[in-house]
């Protein structure tokens, strides 16, 4: 079981009314728990966002540019439109995420103050501060960021970050980046627990110093031997069998950028890919699922390799 | 299906082992799955997005027919909307969601805001001798009436949060993230009665 406790006592997010209390870990940890097994959906618009809800997104992750238009046009990208946000609010019953830009501290509180239900600190947006993320405790609001790496999940966390989602390279609709992600962040879980196995508890310190983070934060993850939040893949997914494969790899949930809609057959899409994202267990239900789409319509890959903008490397070494 | 299944069977093995119960905790996500089962959790997740999955594979039907004849059940946040006979959202009305309606109430979502209206308190369930419960409510339901066979376990601030009838209850809150099996051991009982 993921554990929800762990509340830091200065937090300035953690808000007392009478006997009920708001903001505190259990319940922004609690948030992205009823996401798990789902798939989160950038949209642009309510059009978009109203195609997500009846394909069975659990959430809609609202930007100005889908993450392939972000790369082509280039300059700086920014938070998306209030409006454009509100208007996605209004048409949808399912919760409303929006990304803000990686150390932007007052694009996050405009979100807040907007009432989104998470806001995702992402390195598709062009980052405000590379050296420093947002200290995301004095938030009420529940916090996703992105990682390529167990420490920089771990850092994350510590941060106040409710959810990780492991970093692809968004916008090329090529997944090889978010399975290179995911196993690399395997990789660290299964050396952390083998850690805690040995009882080595010098080693565990050596981590947490070579990995930047409290001896607390590693210690509780290698006992656990998973991250102590909910962690989505995202990043390059275009197809069914691209989530299945992911969640496969013990993801909790999927996030779709341009591969729905970049693709020529969105609605169909987005209904497959939540069937493929739940059923992933069952390769048959995952044959069905990619059926349903065409290859002839998926968004026209990119090679991560050989592009100039990298984005999975914002951020990434604070 | 979706949402928080994996904190659920970890609740309801707590439960068998602090009453010495044994029993198997399966996950269920197929019409041949709930007629093996004794009881059933339907967990908090994405109301929207369960009841369409659990409509893709008759999992629905099938369940709707076990509850009919008698099958315990805890249904949590949307797992309550599921069971419900009447839902519509706070803001946009009727939302057209398949449902099981096997609880006669009807049910507000999101009727304590957004997620930054989410909380914890503690609830007291009288009727089931639970007390000083921790609560975790994420966006979560409200049950605005009932009828007469559906008895009330639980407010907030005058609104019905905990109800049941029979073996079968509803929560708007997460029984799963308060580390309290209780409602979980409530319905191992129910099951063995």
């Amino acid at each position: 079981m993921i554990p929800l406790a762990g509340d830091r006592r200065d937090a300035v997010g953690i808000v007392q009314e009478g006997d009920s209390v708001r903001g505190t870990t259990r319940v922004k940890r609690g948030f992205a728990h009823m996401l798990k097994g789902g798939v989160v959906m950038d949209v642009t618009n309510a059009e978009q966002a109203r195609i997500a809800e009846e394909a069975g997104a659990v959430s809609v992750m609202v930007l100005d540019k889908l993450p392939s238009d972000v790369r082509k046009a280039g300059g700086v990208a920014r938070t998306a439109g209030v409006g454009t946000i509100r208007e996605i609010m209004e048409s949808v019953t399912i919760p409303v995420m929006a990304k803000c830009r990686i150390g932007h501290v007052y694009e996050a509180q405009v979100l807040a103050e907007t009432d989104v239900d998470m806001i995702d600190e992402s390195e598709v947006l062009t980052p405000a501060d590379e050296a420093r993320h947002i200290w995301k405790w004095d938030f009420i609001t529940p916090f996703v960021n992105g990682a390529r790496s167990l420490p920089e999940a771990l850092r994350r966390i510590e941060e106040g970050a409710a959810m990780i989602r492991t970093k692809g390279e968004p916008g090329t609709g090529n997944v090889a980046e978010a399975i290179t992600h995911i196993k690399k962040l395997n990789d660290g879980l299964r050396l952390a627990r083998a850690v805690y196995d040995s009882k080595d508890r010098q080693e565990m310190m050596r981590m947490a110093r070579e990995y930047r983070v409290s001896f607390d934060i590693i210690e509780e993850t290698a006992r656990l031997g998973r991250l102590p939040v909910v962690n989505f893949a995202a990043g390059g997914i275009a197809t069914p069998a691209d989530a299945a494969y992911l969640m496969s790899l013990g993801c909790d949930g999927i996030f779709v950028g341009s591969g729905i809609f970049k693709s020529e057959d969105a609605a169909n899409r987005a209904r497959a890919v939540v069937l493929a994202t739940t059923f992933w267990d069952q390769p048959n239900r995952v044959r069905e699922a990619q059926e349903m789409i065409d290859e002839r319509m998926s968004m026209p890959g990119l090679d991560a390799a050989s592009m100039e903008l990298r984005m999975q490397e914002r951020g990434a070494a604070s | 299906m979706q949402g928080d299944v994996e904190e659920n069977l970890g609740a309801a093995r707590q439960a068998l082992s602090e009453m010495s119960v044994s029993g198997e905790v399966i996950q269920v996500k197929t019409p041949s799955a709930v007629s093996a089962v004794d009881a059933i959790i339907i967990p908090g997740g994405e109301s929207t997005t369960i009841g369409r999955l659990s409509m893709a594979g008759d999992t629905l039907a099938a369940l709707r027919e076990r509850l009919n004849s008698g099958m315990p059940a805890l249904g949590i946040c949307a797992g309550l909307i599921l069971l419900s006979s009447q839902v519509y959202d706070r803001r946009m009305g009727s939302t057209g969601q398949p449902l099981l309606g096997v609880l006669d109430v009807r049910l507000e979502r999101n009727s304590f805001g957004r997620q930054r209206q989410s909380f914890e308190t503690d609830i007291d369930m009288e009727p089931l001798g639970i007390t000083g419960f921790r609560g975790v409510f994420i966006r979560a339901p409200s049950v605005t009436a009932v009828s007469p066979e559906v008895e009330v376990l639980a407010s907030v601030d005058g609104r019905i949060v905990a109800v049941r009838r029979g073996g079968i209850v509803g929560t708007s809150f997460h029984p799963e993230l308060s580390g309290n099996a209780a409602l979980h051991r409530n319905l191992v009982d129910a099951a063995r009665r």
